[in-house]
């Protein structure tokens, strides 16, 4: 059997064995419901408070804050902006996100303008990073909220969030911000730069999937969206998934302090790959920022070939791998991300998202990179397109 | 997702590439979608008697090229303009359904070939 080697790890990752550990006595040992009186209630609200600590911890927050947990970071995001809109609707109707977004984002308010709202989603420049003059020109008396991402998930670029948590603060609008991808692959302080809601997912951190987090900073009001019992500080309902919050709390623990390693890590094969990757074949773009980029992503364009045709012959090999091409979406619309890149609808169809993990190893960049000119080459020589006119 | 016979076709195309020499070329697709099909025959007697083609698009756009080519070779023009998606995909054990239209553009494309051969040679397909 062809060894597997994984690098799409922004799909999936899997569960760090010490998280695993960890959760594990929770399914039978202490399965009581934390908001019970008695002694197994009370074993598992501690474990649940603990859990808040730890990501209190990894975001630099305050012990004051409310970390709120979510069935993964789709909810939180739902939570953040459409919790935020309701309960400070008094404010105003308008907000103000990126034209790069999760989906998870986008959607959300999209109901919102459907409910009233008015959202301006502002410009990114060739590298997929925010026009910050763009932003400031955004803003309008009416402006409740500032939504953009830490980075991008889809190219890896790393937004200016210190600049624009300077204009929010200027402007005195609340920031929330989407650190899914960010969160475990580079440094975040959220009372240093004064954001007030950050979204996050355990799955990203090598925690379980099916868990996720808002953090609510001191002084911000949302509304739940999710009606109950009043779990979670009121803004939750629903009994906790102990185990899985208890997965969370350590996988951000462990990110936290294996941080720098990492870092260190996926930098140096990230570099080797895109190298690799681009020196090696003709016609071939990183999208996204060349520095300001997360240290496991390496998002690459392969110009007159349709990315799934690669993906599936490098799945062959053994190489699990994703693509920006319109042909693997559900809607069969090409990437949001690329064409506000600029990135033209045919060439979109060429990208492949390589996102690095844990496992990956220097080994598995080299075979990977003797793996790919062929393929491209042959898909090449087949395609209408090549060679250019 | 997809069909053992479609991943063999996929990785080991019929048919695949230009050729020089041919009689009349027929182009469907769009780029912009993603899938771009270039059939290319040789005609005698009215009887295909080659093919080969080009395709910018995803494995069911590739296999379905290629499953085309297979079909259509050696048939009379009037028999492989009775061709149709439906009996590619079939040949193929199935397309998934989102691909059936998008990607499933090789009838189109022979059809356009034929079409230009005809035009050529100052016929039409009622002449057939």
């Amino acid at each position: 059997m062809v060894e597997r080697v994984n690098l799409n790890h922004a799909a999936g990752n899997p569960v760090d064995k010490r998280v695993l550990e960890g959760m594990l006595p929770y399914f039978q040992e202490f399965y009581g419901n934390p908001s019970s009186v008695h002694i197994a209630g009370q074993h598992a609200a501690k474990a649940l408070a603990n859990a808040r600590m730890q990501i209190v911890n990894l975001v630099g927050a305050d012990v004051k804050d409310r970390i709120v947990f979510t069935s993964g970071a789709t909810e939180a995001n739902n939570l953040a902006l459409i919790g935020f809109a309701y309960r400070n609707r008094q404010k105003g109707n308008h907000i103000i996100t990126s034209q790069v977004e999760h989906l998870s984002i986008l959607n959300p308010l999209k109901f919102l303008v459907k409910q009233g709202f008015e959202v301006t989603h502002v410009p990114v420049d060739e590298y997929g990073i925010i026009k910050l003059e763009a932003l400031k020109e955004a803003i309008t008396d009416k402006t409740i909220l500032f939504s953009i991402q830490h980075a991008n998930n889809e190219v890896g670029s790393i937004q200016p969030i210190r600049e624009v948590a300077g204009i929010a603060a200027d402007a005195k609008v609340p920031l929330h911000v989407d650190a899914v991808a960010s969160a475990g692959q580079i440094p975040i302080d959220v009372s240093d730069l004064g954001v007030s809601l950050m979204t996050l997912s355990s799955n990203d951190l090598y925690g379980p999937k099916g868990v996720g987090a808002l953090v609510v900073r001191r002084g911000t009001s949302i509304q739940p969206i999710l009606l109950g019992g009043g779990q979670e500080m009121g803004l939750r309902s629903g009994t906790e998934n102990v185990s899985g919050i208890v997965g969370m709390g350590l996988a951000a623990e462990i990110t936290g302090r294996e941080l720098e390693a990492n870092i260190r890590h996926f930098t140096r094969l990230r570099d080797r790959l895109i190298k690799a990757v681009t020196s090696k074949m003709e016609y071939t773009y990183l999208n996204g920022h060349p520095t300001h980029r997360l240290p496991n992503n390496a998002n690459i364009r392969f110009s007159f070939v349709e990315g799934e045709a690669i993906t599936l012959h490098l799945s062959f090999q053994g190489f699990l791998v994703a693509t920006s091409s319109a042909c693997t979406s559900r809607t069969l619309e090409a990437s949001h991300v690329l064409l506000s890149m600029g990135v033209d609808e045919a060439e979109a169809h060429g990208a492949l998202q390589l996102t690095l993990g844990r496992d990956n190893t220097e080994s598995h960049i080299d075979h990977f990179t003797e793996v790919l000119p062929p393929i491209i080459q042959r898909l090449r020589e087949m395609s209408p397109l090549y060679p250019p006119s | 997702m997809y069909s053992e016979k479609v991943k063999e076709h996929f990785q080991n195309p019929r048919n695949m590439g230009e050729l020089p020499d041919a009689d009349a070329i027929g182009k469907t697709g769009n780029p912009v979608c993603g899938d771009l099909i270039w059939i290319y025959i040789k005609v005698k007697d009215d009887v295909i008697v080659d093919i080969g083609f080009k395709t910018f698009g995803c494995a069911a756009a590739i296999a379905t090229s290629s499953m085309l080519t297979e079909l259509a070779k050696g048939k009379t023009l009037k028999e492989a303009l009775k061709i149709t998606r439906a009996e590619i995909a079939e040949s193929l054990e199935g397309l998934p359904p989102i691909k059936m239209h998008c990607s499933n553009l090789a009838a189109d494309g022979l059809h356009k070939a034929i079409e230009e051969y005809l035009r050529k040679t100052g016929r039409s397909i009622e002449d057939l």
